[in-house]
């Protein structure tokens, strides 16, 4: 039982990368937090994992508000390739 | 243009005006750069060209030009995943041995400053992500991207890059502990 529950340092941070995102397994959650007991380190990660979080959260609201184009001048360009390759 | 109502046609001269903004947002929304998403949209239009004759009208204009690009968006994965003797990613922590997977003694993530200035909203900030994900190897940068500031489901950025789940979470993990690691040296404890 405890030998299932016992992870690396790098599979705990694996798990906390993916619970970011709301993939984590309730399994991969209950060895996490056993992961917590017995490692400060992963602990911090975890916390400040969290704050990244809110900054890339920030970020992709930022680029849902921008809508990218192309300028009509690449366009008018484009259009002369492809008319060129029509002919 | 065809007398079938159900048929779809193509007209190439309206191609331009009509679908290059949707196809240059859907590639830069994947490669994250708007001269190669610029690239991939010319190629999508002269590789329509060139196929128009084998067109059968089963699929809409747009959605036949975007299963090209769709197309186009894959190589320029597999081509900057071979980029060999490219950086990978810096490893944080034992590959094998006795403590295969504990922290590398100088990667162990450090206590940041109790700054509250460092953690509001500003333009510095959202400069310093963008610097750090920059420094990511591109395949890194293109697959975090996708997931976390694009937001797309993990199921679709797996089929869209031909890859499989746990190998994007591989990615992500090994792109957000770089990450976490760049903006403590660049920003948090700077």
């Amino acid at each position: 039982m405890f030998k299932k529950l016992k992870i690396t340092c790098d599979e705990a941070t694996s798990i906390c990368d993916k619970s970011q995102y709301g993939e984590a397994t309730v399994f991969q959650k209950i060895q996490l937090n056993f992961h917590f007991l017995v490692c400060k380190i992963c602990s911090m990660y975890t916390k400040q994992n969290s704050e990244m979080s809110k900054v890339y959260k920030m970020k992709a609201k930022d680029c849902k508000e921008k809508k990218q184009c192309m300028s009509s001048s690449e366009k008018e360009a484009l259009k002369k390739q492809l008319q060129e390759l029509e002919a | 243009m065809s007398e079938n109502q159900k048929k779809h046609t193509l007209d190439p001269n309206t191609w331009i005006d009509k679908y290059a903004d949707y196809l240059f947002n859907y590639a830069v929304t994947r490669v994250n750069n708007s001269d190669i998403a610029k690239d991939l949209v010319q190629e999508t239009f002269f590789a329509g060209l060139k196929s128009a004759k084998n067109f059968e009208g089963k699929a809409a204009e747009r959605t036949w030009l975007v299963a090209i690009l769709k197309r186009k968006v894959i190589d320029y994965y597999r081509k900057i995943n071979s980029n060999k003797g490219k950086a990978e990613v810096r490893m944080n922590f034992h590959q094998d041995g006795e403590s295969e997977g504990n922290w590398l003694e100088e990667r162990v993530p450090q206590t940041w400053d109790n700054d509250a200035d460092k953690s509001i909203e500003s333009e510095e900030l959202k400069s310093a992500i963008d610097q750090c994900i920059d420094h990511l190897p591109e395949k890194y940068a293109m697959v975090f991207r996708m997931k976390t500031i694009q937001e797309f489901e993990t199921e679709e950025i797996c089929k869209e890059l031909n890859i499989t789940a746990s190998n994007l979470w591989v990615i992500i993990h090994r792109a957000r502990t770089q990450l976490r690691r760049c903006m403590e040296d660049n920003w948090f404890n700077n």
